[in-house]
């Protein structure tokens, strides 16, 4: 590795980083605003001079920017010098010149990448007297808020939105000092990951537009670690609340799967947690044909448990309810009575999944990005696995790269360069779907076709990685002739089981070939994966066996069974008792219902669908007859066996031995960092009094949480968290989410202490 | 022999000469001679001799420039050869008489530098304002095609070229030459960082040279007469002649092709005509706008690469504006400033900030409210925005003529001040 000479100290760096990268790599402080990890370096902020020095005996030296200087060995430089430091103030005294002085009234402040390298250059002084120039604001839609007036035109916007993720309605137009950053003419951004946009500016320009009605600084907002549960990619996100709101749900970095970014679905599809149709009191009726009514849990729970009493009754689990609840259920109604709550085609999907992904090996995201070459097979990823896609419109950047900087050696960091060399050249991506998806404009190939068209076409690459012969040149033959030239070759697919199956059979044609290859599977729901490891039932013979109580869990009958199926099932049903946190169709024929805590106010333990098991917590506790629907079926036993988290999630690693090593996925109750708990709190947290003025102007207590390491409370440990309780990103002076930089091994790279979550699954095919 | 290579059989009314004059000039013979005879390599080999440096502004030597190209079987292909023709710089009007005057000259100086770098396709990217020109050359570039100058095995040499015209859609940003390849290729006309040199990754990612219009019209006598020829020519160790021009309150302003190294008081006062009656010469931005003034003492300097650095500024386009004594420093400045300002590209921070404020002061200082601490403001843009502290050499290039300005006219500045107003209003 080389040695650099930072102020005639040596220090070890990666040979293919820039300066700016090591430098924050090794904890120095140097501000910048258009490099960005995953965007690479651009130069054209300035903000991150350095000056560099000939040799030892060089004491002028010269400033050059550090996010464009290759690390090379024997480099000498300094941060702290006066000239440089001079140049980086004025940097930001240009940025301020047009620049809105009212932090106070901003959705950035508090959490602003400008804010914190101002502080940093210790620009204070205003010399500019003279008018500032100011744009028109755009209605962007109802996600993204739009203040052009805050732009400092660092390009990363542009960057990410068109040239990272592939957008096409978001640009930059004029020049000079009027260069504009936003659509050609207001309307909603059509990108799925659009809302990224919140954290790669570094100002107010793009801001969440449903956090924004909440007016909460990131100081105060109760946090914590989740995952997102809309898809079964599980991407790690940090829900925020305040005043009993989610407020917003921000980007939780974790290096194998989602990165920096999120999709929208993730970031802006949690809108059911503050929802009007979120039942937040037990109801029951008292008989048929009676209107359901608010009750106590009290009596909710006696009537439930009277229902279930003596009687056979049946338990229907839920993929979108985490692995202790539907554990719970299946330990009260028995293995036999446990259905899956999926639909037909799901449960045939998910357990093929399951199969499949212990004979072979799966990738991660960052698996996937890495890779040569990649075949989607059926899915429309924007659709199933959006942040998916995102990966594998990297890998199709990245491929080409890879030969283009042999032939001109260019550092792979050095954006435009890059680009510049590989041109149009599409990275080897092959894509077969029923229709056109967003994803094709990135594939070097694409073939539209029915599925079976497209199982077809999945077994005839099999066959042709199996015996390449040079003579046809159908499409099989080529992808098949890039899967096995790639060194690491991803399958995608999901959904329909002639599909799988083909992608399967590619990945086993390539593994024969002595290729290392890997099989990716989507999935629907954030635990459609743990549901099927878990075990039971298919729905369709619910229909069939019928019984006199029906318990449901999280889950809407009629979204999985035909219509007159669920209509003629929940007839036959004496009581019905659904468990859910908002109305559905079912809950509106239920007999008993049990407000159940959303993933944003409960934890728990999903599965990805690579098998990953990770660990939701709470942000905020549930209001008070609103529990996490294992308490609930907990507390429907004859006596409580669960009364924390710990408890529930132990027993069912010690019922189901797939699910062993669950409560790996993170630190238990009992973990305390210097005889402390984690707070998730910041320490700033304003209002702790106020916020309850109206009820009581003593300060309440804040709610116990005996199922997890953190609390509910501005007290507890300062020091930084094990990844997987990770609550915010803050460190001193980095009151942005740039201050994840803190909290990698390798800025880019894995969290200290390792990317958080455990693989359940370990295929019998090693990678 | 001609001792103005370049202008020297143009038409005194303007018209261009045809195909068939040019030819009959001697057109077309350096192609003839070097084309499929002497080795790619060799017609390099010559210019690096000639000492032959570029005249868009940088003055790099041109064969230097070539060698960087890779050859053979190394270099990916397609490898481009782009004309600069996109002549913005204020006093800068040189190009234009070459492209409009003998618009084949420039024709067979762009197929002989493609031939020695050995390359595939060539463009000339043209100011759009210059429409005559554009005319001119496209027709010339149809006639070069129908007799075999350009297009496949070119005087059966096995070694085709195509040339194409594109006309710009006018920024100065676009005379740089990586932003002219972003603009070329469809993008921002932002410029690229270096390295890469557009050598090894320019036009869409491949090897490329971009050369100024009266860089590559050299080439044709260059290779016909050889390089001592070529170094006669000069007055000094850079060979050739060059094009030389001046606008300001002169009585005849001009551009006049004129040895190499060819002091200013000759072009000024010989060419030019001297000042007009009444006025005085007061300063001389010898290179163009973006070069540091030199004052009346320096007169005898010698307009060459080397004496003008020496002198402490730049030979520029050496297309010289002149400033007399009846013309407010300071508003001339504003004047050069707003054009900066509003050619910025808007990537980088120091200049997309940094001029726009420069502007103001200027302006608020011309117009009598300027205050003393905005001088410090200008002086500090001055040394902020130098070569290296920003993207590209725009606004340092805008800082010469400030920078000097302030040192040299710092009297008239504080007059503003003093007064509150323009002493010349
Ligand atoms: C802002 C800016 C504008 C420029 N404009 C021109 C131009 O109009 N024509 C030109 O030939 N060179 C221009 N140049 C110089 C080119 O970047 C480049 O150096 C030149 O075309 C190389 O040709 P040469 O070596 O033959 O001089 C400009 C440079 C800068 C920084
Ligand atoms: S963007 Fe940042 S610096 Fe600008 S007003 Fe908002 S908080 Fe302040
Ligand atoms: S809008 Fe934000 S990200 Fe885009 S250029 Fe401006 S400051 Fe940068
Ligand atoms: S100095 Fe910066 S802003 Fe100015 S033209 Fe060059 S790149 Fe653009
Ligand atoms: S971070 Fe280096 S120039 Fe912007």
């Amino acid at each position: 590795m080389p040695v650099i000479y930072i102020d005639d100290q040596p220090y070890e760096v990666a040979a293919h980083h820039n300066l700016l990268h090591a430098c924050l790599g090794l904890g120095f402080d140097i501000p910048y605003f258009c490099w960005h990890p995953a965007l690479g370096s651009v130069g054209a902020c300035r903000q991150c001079a350095v000056k560099v020095f000939r040799d030892e005996h060089d004491r002028r030296g010269q400033i050059v920017m550090s996010c464009m200087t290759p690390v090379r060995d024997g480099l000498r430089l300094t941060i702290d010098d006066p000239d440089v430091r001079r140049f980086r103030a004025t940097i930001i005294e240009w940025l301020m010149v047009n620049h809105p002085h009212d932090c106070p009234v901003c959705d950035e402040g508090g959490h602003c990448h400008l804010q914190d390298m101002t502080v940093m250059t210790g620009h204070n002084y205003r010399r500019h007297r003279f008018a500032k120039r100011t744009h028109r604001n755009q209605d962007l839609g109802p996600h993204i808020h739009h203040e052009m007036n805050r732009c400092i035109q660092c390009y990363r916007c542009v960057r990410f939105y068109h040239d990272y993720a592939g957008g096409k309605d978001l640009n930059v137009f004029g020049a000079h000092h009027h260069v504009y950053f936003g659509r050609h003419e207001s309307g909603a951004l059509e990108s799925e990951f659009a809302g990224n946009l919140v954290e790669v500016c570094p100002t107010g320009v793009f801001t969440d537009k449903p956090a924004r009605r909440y007016y909460a600084r990131k100081w105060d907002l109760q946090s914590a670690p989740s995952v997102c549960g809309q898809c079964g990619v599980g991407c790690n996100v940090l829900f925020n609340e305040r005043y009993g709101k989610l407020v917003r749900v921000d980007n939780r970095y974790h290096y194998e799967i989602n990165g920096y970014f999120l999709c929208d679905r993730g970031r802006f599809g949690h809108d059911f947690v503050n929802g009007e149709e979120r039942i937040r009191r037990p109801l029951a009726r008292e008989s048929r044909g009676a209107s359901l009514r608010e009750t106590s849990a009290d009596d909710a729970l006696s009537r439930a448990t009277q229902a279930v009493a003596g009687r056979r009754v049946i338990g229907i689990g839920s993929p979108r309810a985490s692995l202790e609840a539907n554990f719970a259920l299946r330990e009260l109604v028995g293995a036999d009575s446990f259905y899956l709550g999926l639909s037909d085609a799901e449960f045939k999907s998910a357990n093929l999944s399951l199969a499949l992904l212990r004979e072979l090996p799966t990738a991660s995201l960052h698996e996937i990005e890495t890779a040569d070459a990649a075949l989607v097979l059926g899915e429309d990823l924007l659709t199933t696995a959006p942040r998916m896609a995102l990966a594998l419109r990297q890998l199709a950047r990245r491929q080409p790269t890879a030969e283009s900087i042999v032939a001109c050696p260019v550092p792979e960091w050095n954006d435009q360069a890059v680009r510049e060399l590989v041109q149009q050249q599409k990275g080897s991506l092959f894509s077969a779907t029923p229709g056109p998806t967003k994803l094709d404009e990135d594939a070097a190939a694409v073939y539209y076709g029915e599925l079976d068209e497209i199982a077809g076409l999945g077994l005839a690459v099999a066959a042709a990685v199996d015996q390449p012969s040079a003579e046809t040149d159908s499409l099989a033959t080529q992808i098949a002739t890039a899967l096995r030239n790639a060194k690491r070759a991803v399958i995608v697919s999901g959904g329909n089981e002639a599909v799988m199956q083909a992608a399967a059979a590619v990945v086993r044609a390539l593994r024969r070939a002595g290729r290392d290859a890997a099989l990716c599977l989507t999935q629907p729901e954030g635990d459609t994966l743990g549901l099927a490891m878990l075990g039971g039932r298919a729905l369709s013979e619910v229909v069939r066996d019928g019984a006199e109580c029906v318990i449901v869990l999280e889950n809407d009958l009629f979204a999985r069974l035909p219509e007159a199926d669920a209509t003629a099932f929940l007839e036959r049903t004496k009581t019905l008792i659904v468990l859910d946190h908002s109305i559905t169709r079912t809950t509106a024929r239920a007999d008993v219902v049990l407000p159940a805590a959303t993933i944003a106010e409960s934890t728990g333990t999903f599965v990805n669908y690579e098998g990953r098991a990770q660990r939701c917590f709470s942000a905020f506790a549930p209001q008070p007859d609103v529990r996490e629907s294992w308490r609930w079926l907990d507390a429907l036993r004859s006596s409580l066996f669960w009364p924390t988290f710990d408890d529930v999630c132990r027993a069912m690693a010690q019922a189901v031995p797939a699910f062993a090593k669950a409560p790996d996925a993170a630190p238990s109750a009992a973990f305390r960092q210097i005889g402390n708990k984690i707070p998730r709190q910041s320490p700033r947290f304003s209002g702790r009094t106020a916020i309850t003025a109206q009820l009581n102007v003593s300060e309440p207590k804040p709610p116990d949480d005996p199922d997890s390491p953190l609390a509910f409370s501005m007290e507890g440990s300062r020091e930084q968290p094990p990844p997987a309780l990770i609550a915010r990103y803050w460190a001193p002076g980095w009151n942005s989410v740039q201050a994840l930089n803190k909290f990698q091994q390798e800025i880019g790279g894995p969290l200290r202490g390792g990317d958080p979550g455990v693989r359940l699954i370990e295929p019998e095919a090693k990678p | 022999m001609n001792d103005r290579p370049l202008t020297g059989r143009m038409h005194p009314d303007r018209t261009p000469l045809s195909l068939r004059e040019y030819e009959q000039a001697g057109g077309y013979q350096a192609v003839r001679q070097a084309v499929g005879r002497i080795a790619p390599v060799e017609v390099m080999n010559l210019v690096k001799e000639s000492n032959l440096r570029g005249r868009g502004g940088a003055g790099f030597p041109t064969g230097v420039k070539w060698s960087f190209v890779p050859r053979g079987a190394q270099a990916r292909r397609p490898v481009y050869l782009i004309a600069n023709a996109d002549e913005m710089e204020p006093g800068a009007f040189k190009d234009r008489r070459l492209l409009e005057g003998d618009p084949h000259q420039i024709i067979e100086g762009v197929i002989l530098a493609s031939y020695a770098i050995e390359a595939d396709i060539a463009y000339i990217f043209l100011r759009g304002e210059y429409t005559l020109a554009a005319r001119r050359v496209r027709q010339a570039v149809a006639e070069a095609y129908q007799a075999g100058w350009l297009g496949k095995n070119i005087c059966g040499s096995g070694w085709g070229l195509e040339l194409h015209l594109h006309t710009g859609a006018g920024r100065y940003m676009c005379g740089e030459e990586t932003g002219l390849i972003n603009s070329l290729e469809g993008r921002r006309a932002t410029p690229r960082n270096k390295p890469p040199f557009p050598q090894l990754s320019g036009l869409f990612g491949r090897p490329t040279v971009v050369q100024n219009v009266e860089t590559l019209c050299n080439l044709p006598h260059l290779v016909t007469h050889g390089a001592a020829w070529f170094k006669e020519l000069s007055r000094c160790k850079d060979g050739g002649t060059k094009i030389y021009g001046v606008s300001g309150k002169v009585k005849r302003p001009g551009a006049w092709e004129l040895p190499m190294g060819t002091p200013i008081r000759e072009i000024l006062e010989d060419r030019a005509g001297g000042m007009r009656d009444g006025v005085h010469l007061r300063a001389i931005l010898p290179g163009g706008a973006s070069t540091e003034f030199v004052t009346v003492d320096q007169i005898n300097m010698q307009m060459d690469f080397d004496t003008c650095q020496a002198a402490g500024t730049r030979l520029g386009t050496g297309m010289m504006i002149v400033l007399d004594d009846q013309t407010c420093p300071v508003g001339m400045m504003l004047n050069l400033e707003r054009f900066f300002a509003q050619e910025s590209c808007g990537w980088c921070t120091p200049c997309r900030e940094g001029l726009p404020w420069i502007v103001q002061s200027l302006a608020a200082i011309e117009a009598g409210r300027g205050e003393p601490a905005d001088l410090d403001i200008l002086e500090m843009h001055t040394r902020l925005l130098g070569p290296g502290l920003t993207y590209c050499a725009l606004a340092p290039g805008a800082m010469e003529p400030l920078h000097s300005g302030l040192k040299i006219f710092r009297d008239d500045f504080e007059r503003h001040l003093r007064e509150g107003r323009c002493p010349w209003s």
